[in-house]
């Protein structure tokens, strides 16, 4: 695509779509999800999961498997078969850097949800009686339920036996970013602010769970239809686990009903592709209920850092130290790669000359922890904004203008020494927020809080790379087609788990084509159909997929053009333009419709493919070690985020009572779209701040239902407001950067600053629960009343 | 047991187990815009209309849906002919995902069918006991608020 024709097609009058292209079909209910395209003569096929606490058994975390008794269940009517890892063909081995998760455990369970069976049945009543009868007699082993104590010599060892038992103990992975000397730095600080934090593990809680359905068909292919974030890789994920040829696997993604992570890596897909394999060439359907879906989920990784920021007197950061432990629970899932974009934001979105960060990902007993929106940054974020207003109050200093003087701008090296060529509008972000009303009026509305209430306003800065970053090639193929009829087909390969990159796929390519919205036309992710581009994840999917196919549109633009000159007899095709419809011939209005190209062309010749490779950040740097892929990053979105909160003095309740957000995600294709994630990503992040709390005793969940894992309603949010600081991202499509992951980095840091506004606590601990507030308002009233 | 009902204002006569789920029932009649979300009545994707009031289908059993009349989310309106809740859930972005939607343009129905012109702290309480993951509410709660201000927003 020459940078000409870019121009040119976006100086046109480009239509421009008043709706999202899913949205009526979902409004309205007619959109189809995984679960809803199942046919109605499927198996049910229902996973065993003796862990979990039941009427007869407390639960147990880790046990070994001593014995099943299949013949109870496999006498229920309805019932076909009970499979068991004896029944697994291949590794039996899932995970998608690292495989250690069985399909079906066959010695050991490492977590409560672990599965040891796989129960086909007729029907969901057989089913349900089937998984019923079944008895699995589970020996209970010693577990280790706390990353720190997990390290300890002779802490009980997760993966003890097998061949995929770690070399390193209960260590998944140690790695290390190191620039400078930040030991003699922070020793030479005049300023030096320290903090341990800590988050908790959270739960997705997408509103469709886990599901999907598959069948082997006549000729040996396994076609699934799943709620997946990476059709793609699912094949090799399958595959592999199942001794079968990823390229005779079908997997198709229709639209997500919620994802945020939780379905990036097999779900259900395993255990269906088993299921399916052993029912004779029938369909089987699979669907997690509530219980099970936060059972044997994927977590949110809880955390726990030791941070300490240097600085000097005027304000000018110098070092940040920080030591993390990442809960990854009993499989290493993505645990690797969440905390090594943790650490890589660790230092905050600041020029911070000299750093060290020190990350250990740990095996426990508890729930697996895997990808989730905000991809351990969300965990790192409390701490080093805790510490820099903490460093603002030692010096004296306004925060927000000790941010804007650290905040790192396009040509400065960031803290993992990456020279940042990208677009960096933080400070922007920063000066959008304090020229909001809300933060010019704080001092009056703090002052005017009812009795027993006290008023607080925080602020905090994130930041959130995009894209997989160096060592993982971040591409995507387009591929795009006139259809016979004349109007277009976007073969959308990156599931649309409802972020709306497929809808701004259709807008990109309405423009870019010079047609009317409704012309172009979707086709949800289907491997036999469209070309491999990555999951559906790291805010990559729009920027990634969307210059590919504007590339691909370009392709398809000259194509049609030079088509069009054999039957418009123009021999000059500048002298041709795409119009909504139609080639037009500029000087003399002639028409050539696209309905007439689109029969008159060969399928072969109507259908445009084009690629796009993120750049990468050229000469890394040598500052990480231990990494197995994915460092460093070159992209980053940037927000502010502003709260203002009323904590009752008698509960401890954290009311959030106006909210904003400042979102630098480079240009704004759509602007509901932007201000969709801004707003979503920030609700998500004040349900992991204040309410959520996602809890285990001994391995065992506590909140295992939305009625005790809560998660914001209507009534518990302001209207949160998104405030677009439009930069331009050169390398974008339409100057865009990846928005999905930064607005849930923003709530916990900016609702404990407005706490310890309101209340003069910081507190340290996620979330900020009521009964932790009100411990430490006691605490120092306590305090307050000794010294009088 | 045999059970007779209106579904989005066709008659259904069919014959299933009493303590069947009404979810169940309605999903095997392919009103597929039903959806389950929880299945305990915390989420509120499943949401319906009985008579005209909002109930929640995992919570009712087949046999109490008899002599019925029942609306879901594809009774309110269609992609070509959208009810006007579904139309403004479209235009102001309320909608990403989708999977809670059908579920809340039911509950945003009957709020409107008791109170035509709510504000937005009573748009919210009568969503409350919907959960959406998607959206941290605002743009339901300006679509709800369009759609009254429309003045048709209350009829199902």
């Amino acid at each position: 695509m020459s940078p000409k024709s870019r121009v040119s097609a976006a100086q046109r009058p480009c239509p421009q779509p008043s709706v999202r292209a899913d949205a009526l079909s979902k409004a309205t209910g007619a959109e189809r999800y995984a679960l809803d395209l199942a046919p109605a003569d499927c198996l049910f096929a229902g996973a065993f999961r003796p862990g979990a606490p039941s009427g007869s058994s407390p639960g147990i975390a880790h046990g070994r498997v001593r014995g099943l008794d299949t013949a109870a269940a496999l006498a229920e009517p309805g019932v076909l078969r009970v499979l068991t890892a004896a029944d697994v063909p291949g590794t039996n081995l899932q995970g998608i850097v690292h495989k250690d998760q069985p399909v079906l455990c066959g010695e050991v369970i490492r977590h409560a949800g672990d599965p040891v069976a796989l129960v086909l049945a007729v029907s969901a009543e057989a089913l349900r009686r089937g998984l019923a009868a079944l008895r699995a007699d589970i020996e209970p082993l010693p577990g280790v339920f706390d990353p720190a104590a997990a390290l300890k010599k002779g802490a009980p060892l997760v993966h003890a036996q097998g061949h995929a038992a770690p070399k390193g103990g209960n260590l998944l992975l140690r790695a290390v970013i190191e620039k400078g000397d930040a030991r003699k730095a922070l020793r030479d600080a005049p300023v030096v602010v320290r903090g341990e934090f800590s988050t908790p593990a959270q739960e997705h809680a997408f509103l469709e769970t886990q599901c999907g359905f598959a069948q082997v068909l006549p000729d040996g292919v396994l076609d699934m239809t799943v709620s997946t974030q990476a059709p793609f890789r699912d094949r090799f994920e399958i595959g592999h686990a199942l001794g079968l040829d990823p390229f005779r696997i079908r997997v198709r993604a229709p639209y997500l009903g919620g994802g945020f992570g939780g379905k990036d890596g097999a779900t259900v897909q395993c255990l269906l592709a088993l299921a399916a394999l052993k029912a004779e060439g029938r369909p089987v359907r699979m669907a997690w209920d509530r219980e099970e879906s936060i059972l044997a989920g994927y977590k949110r990784h809880a955390v726990r850092l030791r941070c300490e920021l240097g600085a000097d007197s005027d304000g000018t950061l110098l070092a940040y130290s920080c030591r993390a432990l990442y809960d990854t629970g009993a499989y290493a899932h993505l645990g690797g790669e969440v905390m090594e974009l943790g650490m890589e934001h660790a230092a905050g979105p600041y020029r911070v000359p000299h750093t060290f960060v020190e990350g250990r990902c740990v095996y426990t007993n508890n729930p697996v922890a895997g990808a989730f929106r905000g991809f351990g940054v969300a965990q790192m974020s409390p701490a080093f904004e805790g510490l820099m207003d903490a460093l603002a109050a030692r010096l004296g200093m306004d925060p927000q203008a000790l941010r804007r003087k650290n905040a790192l701008r396009t040509g400065d090296t960031n803290s993992s020494g990456v020279t940042l060529t990208s677009s960096a509008h933080l400070a922007e972000c920063l000066d959008a927020l304090e020229a909001h009303p809300l933060w010019a009026g704080r001092e009056a509305w703090r002052e005017a809080a009812p009795p027993f209430i006290r008023r607080g306003v925080g602020v905090a800065a994130v930041f959130n790379g995009m894209g997989y970053g160096r060592g993982l090639p971040d591409m995507a193929i387009a591929k795009l087609e006139l259809t016979g009829e004349g109007d277009f087909l976007v073969y959308s390969a990156v599931a649309d788990m409802g972020q709306g990159n497929a809808a701004a796929f259709a807008t990109l390519a309405a423009q870019e084509l010079n047609q009317q919205p409704g012309a172009v036309r979707l086709l949800q992710p289907d491997t036999e159909r469209c070309h491999p581009s990555g999951s559906s994840s790291a805010g990559r999917t729009t920027y990634t997929f969307g210059n590919a196919l504007l590339k691909a549109c370009a392709a398809m633009r000259d194509k049609l053009l030079s088509r069009a000159a054999l039957f418009l007899l123009a021999d000059d095709i500048a002298a041709l333009e795409l119009v909504p419809g139609a080639v037009r011939h500029k000087a003399t209005d002639r028409m050539l419709p696209l309905a007439v190209l689109g029969r008159a062309l060969e399928r072969d010749d109507r259908v445009c493919v084009a690629e796009f490779l993120m750049p990468v950040a050229q000469d890394p740097p040598d500052t990480g070690r231990g990494f197995v892929i994915g460092f460093p990053h070159l992209f980053f979105a940037y927000a502010a985020h502003l709260a203002r909160i009323e904590v009752d003095e008698l509960t401890g309740r954290v009311r959030v009572c106006d909210y904003v957000c400042a979102t630098d995600g480079g240009r704004v294709l759509d602007r509901s779209c932007f201000d969709q994630q801004a707003q979503g990503g920030a609700a998500q992040g004040i349900g992991f701040a204040l309410t959520e709390d996602f809890s285990t005793r001994q391995g065992l969940i506590l909140t295992g239902d939305l009625s005790t894992c809560l998660m914001p309603t209507a009534l518990d949010l302001p209207d949160i407001l998104s405030l677009a600081v439009e930069g331009d991202e050169p390398t974008g499509p339409r100057g865009l950067k990846g928005v999905g992951e930064v607005g849930l980095n923003g709530p916990a840091p900016a609702l404990a600053s407005a706490l310890e506004d309101a209340t003069g606590v910081r507190l340290r601990d996620f979330p900020l629960a009521p009964e932790r507030v009100l411990a430490a308002l006691k605490q120092r009233q306590g305090r307050a009343r000794r010294k009088a | 047991m045999k059970l007779a009902f209106t579904l989005n204002g066709a008659l259904v006569r069919v014959d299933a187990d009493p303590d069947q789920r009404a979810v169940d029932l309605l999903r095997e009649l392919n009103a597929l815009d039903v959806k389950e979300g929880c299945g305990t009545g915390e989420c509120g994707a499943c949401s319906i209309l009985v008579d005209g009031v909002h109930k929640l289908s995992c919570l009712l059993l087949a046999a109490q849906l008899h002599g019925r009349e029942l609306t879901t989310a594809a009774g309110l309106g269609s992609v070509k002919n959208p009810h006007p809740i579904q139309k403004a859930f479209a235009e102001h972005g309320a909608v990403q995902c989708g999977f809670c939607t059908p579920g809340m343009t039911i509950a945003a129905s009957a709020l409107l069918a008791a109170n035509p012109d709510p504000t937005r702290d009573e748009v919210r309480q009568g969503l409350s006991g919907n959960l959406c993951r998607c959206t941290g509410y605002v743009k339901i709660v300006d679509a709800v608020r369009a759609a009254a201000r429309k003045g048709d927003g209350g009829e199902a």
